[in-house]
């Protein structure tokens, strides 16, 4: 009823209020204008102009293709100013066929200007025609610059000024035209381009596949729909928190150990070999045993289930050991390689580089597994303490180990500050942390029901936005300038900057994807009795794959064109050698690197949309 | 022997999906659960297998009590209960046999089925209930190549690969025609019948609660307002579970 009112008569008010935001879209585009400097005055100088002029024909002849040139160089000599005996220098010797050049007058005075013809030469070329100083016929240095244009009978004219350079000597007239001989070829800026463009997009792979590797768990992680059931009490949550840095120390020893141990041996390749393959079998074997592939079947005994977990700790430390022995092995093998593999050294290059990652990463990746299996194996002791116990031992429980988990993390993070600024002082870096822990842990401990299972799939999601968030708004660009420091100039600082821009900016978009799905299989698999990693395999990957794919083709594309750029800080790739053509003014050699990103562009985007269309 | 006593679900909106529920359900019956839409019948179901968290009250199951057990244990009661839906919730990307596989997520060691490698001798009773329910041949066909019949079929394997002592069915014919609907109520009837498997399912149309059911339930917002045969369920009594205006289409 309102509305129709409304309509009946339009209210002066309303008017009014358009006419004041038509005002004030005016004022905002007007000082618009004046932030951006809006002027075409500037543009219309003849000055720019001429440059634009320049830059714009340079750009649309983008050095590709070139010829081999020969040349025609005829000198002929002339006396400026004229003898006054009426001399001439007397005319060179040429055959029938051979170039020749023609002047009228045979001498002038300097400042005069006179006709010089050609006849012979190569037909349709061009070429400049020149007076030469001096006496020398060889003389580099020349004055004045006319362009002779031959017919198709090899003939040209034109007229010359001579400069005001009187000499008794015999000066001379250059005419040096050229001829290109032969097909067409690449010219040194198309091949240095080709080789950097390669670089490029090998860098945006290589920064698309690792990122996506590391962008698919952390995604889950900033999903809200799995998060939300992810509950625990107090105790496990303690638990877990002290189990982390125990199990990460304790893993890295162990692990650095198995490695030193490893180095020790020092095999020889075929006995390294022999020892991977005899690793592959024990560990084959032992899984076979000690994961039985249905549970309900096997005794559930105390004594076998700790075997079996004894038996699959010792065959985590023979893969380890198998690990080591094999990245020694590829890099050993991979450096062996690279002289007799010629120019498929690369191969050989890349064992080698493999084999480091894996020694470097083993440690790491020891660590992060000791770390999570201490840790969920202590919280599901809290688990159980939790549901076994009566709610005052649980309380009693919490008051010792929630303190102790607090501040064992909030110590760490003192350290890492300590690490980072150097304050050297305990106080803010050890004890402060330290005594705040213990008393956030017992409030929470003596504030929080004991037996309540606390949101912390919730924290853990807060957590992992807030980094992502706070990483992604840092530019490719900005983060390249860090790792230029780090790694050194060069493609592989572009890789890690363009890489961890990718983790972060798709670990948000595929989280995303994952709140999206429909509940209703998750649900279903969830009744079958599968536990929480089980459901989302079964009913949250299958559902998330093809968006997954479409996003990695996405940001596939965005790599590509960042990686063009990235070289203007040093992070390697094709902006690089684009950079620094620009910078010396060499828009013809930048314009065969900026055709080369439009095409590589061009037909990453044709090529990922077909692959989109045939996986989807 | 399931045994619901004084169940309650109040959800956060503070809806009250359940009052003060009890009822038994005796081994091996087929239980028929009638109620206008929203009156609280999947909320019934889902607090059986603890899907949905009940706000108060006991269910008991062989003697054990499901409302109390920890979250390992719930894992181990669930995979004893079998659920199909009215949505079929297959994953539509996934072959029809994993989906079937699925059913023995709660069985398998998680180390394996994480790499979708399940026991020979799964695959093998896969394609048994897959023949069971007469589509054996769509094995490795996509689930949403299927039509909607043969989908609410893969979910009857699905369930049954869990060895159920117990099968929750949420409207499972809801979404098919009549014809399709009672070629999935005999699958029920079937298992219920011939494997002894207590069957509780949520029902719309009367002619089918009448025609297969052993024993009905009716809820109206929240409240049991009817327990006994169907045969008893009267036009007095039809009132009285769907409201004075509701009149009797099937």
């Amino acid at each position: 009823m309102a509305n129709k009112k409304n309509n009946k008569k339009p209210s002066a008010w309303k008017s009014i209020s358009i006419g004041a935001i038509a005002l004030l879209t005016l004022v905002v585009y007007a000082y618009g204008f004046q932030i951006t400097k809006v002027n075409l005055e500037e543009l219309r100088s003849d000055t720019r102009q001429a440059s634009l002029q320049r830059v714009i024909r340079a750009l649309a002849k983008p050095e590709i293709f070139e010829y081999d040139q020969t040349e025609q160089i005829i000198n002929f000599p002339i006396y400026v100013p004229c003898h006054e005996d009426g001399t001439l220098p007397s005319s060179p010797e040429h055959g029938a066929t051979d170039p020749y050049l023609v002047i009228t007058p045979s001498c002038a005075s300097p400042g005069d200007t006179i006709q010089v013809e050609g006849f012979n030469f190569a037909h349709n070329v061009t070429g400049p025609v020149r007076f030469v100083p001096g006496s020398d016929v060889t003389n580099i240095v020349t004055l004045g610059k006319e362009v002779g244009v031959t017919d198709n009978k090899g003939y040209f004219v034109l007229s010359m000024k001579l400069p005001e350079r009187p000499s008794e000597d015999v000066q001379y007239i250059r005419a040096s035209l050229y001829k290109n001989v032969g097909s067409p070829h690449f010219t040194q800026t198309a091949k240095d381009t080709w080789e950097k463009i390669i670089e490029t997009v090998f860098l945006a792979l290589l920064a698309t596949t690792f990122g996506t590797i590391l962008a698919i768990p952390l995604s889950f992680l900033a999903a809200r729909n799995l998060m939300v059931p992810v509950r625990s009490p107090l105790t496990s949550i303690s638990l877990s928190l002290i189990g982390w840095p125990i199990g990460m120390y304790a893993g890295y020893v162990i692990v650095r150990w198995v490695g030193n141990f490893n180095a020790s041996l020092n095999l020889s390749p075929w006995l390294g070999l022999i020892a991977i393959l005899l690793v592959l079998v024990v560990v084959w074997f032992g899984i076979r045993w000690a994961l039985p592939q249905e549970e309900s079947k096997q005794p559930q005994g105390k004594l076998i289930k700790g075997t079996r977990m004894a038996v699959m700790l010792a065959l985590i430390l023979v893969s380890f050991f198998g690990f080591f022995q094999l990245a020694r092995l590829v890099m050993s093998t991979g450096n062996g390689l690279i002289p007799s593999l010629g120019s498929f050294g690369f191969l050989g290059n890349f064992m080698f580089q493999v084999g480091d990652i894996v020694l470097v990463i083993t440690s790491v990746l020891g660590a992060l597994v000791a770390g999570g299996a201490v840790s969920s194996i202590m919280s599901r002791f809290g688990q159980q303490a939790t549901e076994k116990l009566p709610a005052t031992g649980i309380k009693l429980i919490n008051l010792i180990l929630t303190p102790v988990g607090v501040a064992t993390v909030l110590v760490l993070g003192g350290q890492l500050i300590q690490w980072l600024y150097q304050l050297n002082q305990p106080l803010y870096t050890l004890w402060g942390p330290m005594i705040t822990g213990v008393v956030i842990g017992l409030g929470l401990a003596i504030f929080s029901k004991s037996k309540d299972a606390l949101p912390t799939g919730m924290v853990i999601y807060y957590i992992t936005r807030t980094i992502l968030n706070g990483l992604r708004s840092i530019e490719a660009l900005v983060m390249a300038i860090v790792f230029v420091i780090a790694v050194g100039i060069g493609p592989f600082a572009g890789v890690m900057a363009l890489g961890l821009h990718t983790i972060v900016s798709l670990a948000k978009l595929y989280s995303e994807q994952v709140e999206s799905i429909v509940s209703g299989p998750l649900e279903a698999i969830q009744a079958t009795g599968a536990n929480r990693l089980q459901t989302i395999i079964y009913a949250v990957v299958p559902q998330i794959v093809p968006p997954y794919i479409s996003y990695t083709m996405y940001r596939w594309d965005i790599n590509v064109r960042m990686s063009t750029i990235i070289g203007f800080v040093g992070g390697g790739g094709i902006g690089f050698l684009l950079q620094q053509n620009i910078n010396l003014l060499n828009y013809q050699a930048a314009s065969a690197q900026m055709l080369a990103i439009a095409v590589v562009v061009a037909s990453m985007d044709y090529i990922s949309s077909v692959l989109r269309e045939k996986t989807i | 022997m399931l045994q619901i006593r004084n169940l309650t679900k109040i959800y956060d909106g503070g809806v009250k999906a359940l009052n003060n529920v009890s009822f038994d359900v005796p081994d091996g019956q087929f239980l028929a659960i009638i109620g206008l839409s929203g009156s609280g019948k999947s909320t019934l179901l889902r607090c059986i297998n603890r899907l949905i968290e009940p706000t108060d009250g006991q269910i008991l199951w062989n003697g054990e009590d499901i409302t109390a057990a920890s979250q390992e244990e719930v894992r181990r009661i669930r995979r004893k209960i079998g659920m199909v839906f009215q949505q079929f919730n297959l994953v539509n990307r996934s072959k029809v046999l994993t989906n079937v596989l699925a059913g023995r997520l709660g069985y398998v060691n998680p180390a394996w089925s994480f790499l979708n490698r399940f026991p020979k001798e799964d695959v093998d009773k896969a394609f048994v209930q897959l023949g069971r329910v007469g589509i054996a041949d769509k094995a490795y066909q996509r689930a949403d190549e299927l039509s909607g019949g043969q989908q609410q079929r893969v979910g009857i394997a699905r369930a049954l690969m869990q060895d159920p002592e117990l099968i929750l069915a949420d409207e499972p014919v809801a979404s098919l025609d009549p014809v399709l609907a009672h070629s999935i109520m005999k699958h029920l009837e079937d298992i219920n019948k011939k494997d002894g498997v207590s069957v509780m399912c949520s029902l719309h149309f009367l002619d089918i609660v009448h025609r297969y059911a052993d024993r009905a339930i009716a809820l109206n917002e929240g409240r049991l307002v009817f327990e006994g045969l169907p045969k008893e369920i009267n036009d007095a009594k039809f009132k009285e579970i769907y409201g004075r205006d509701a009149e009797r289409v099937g």
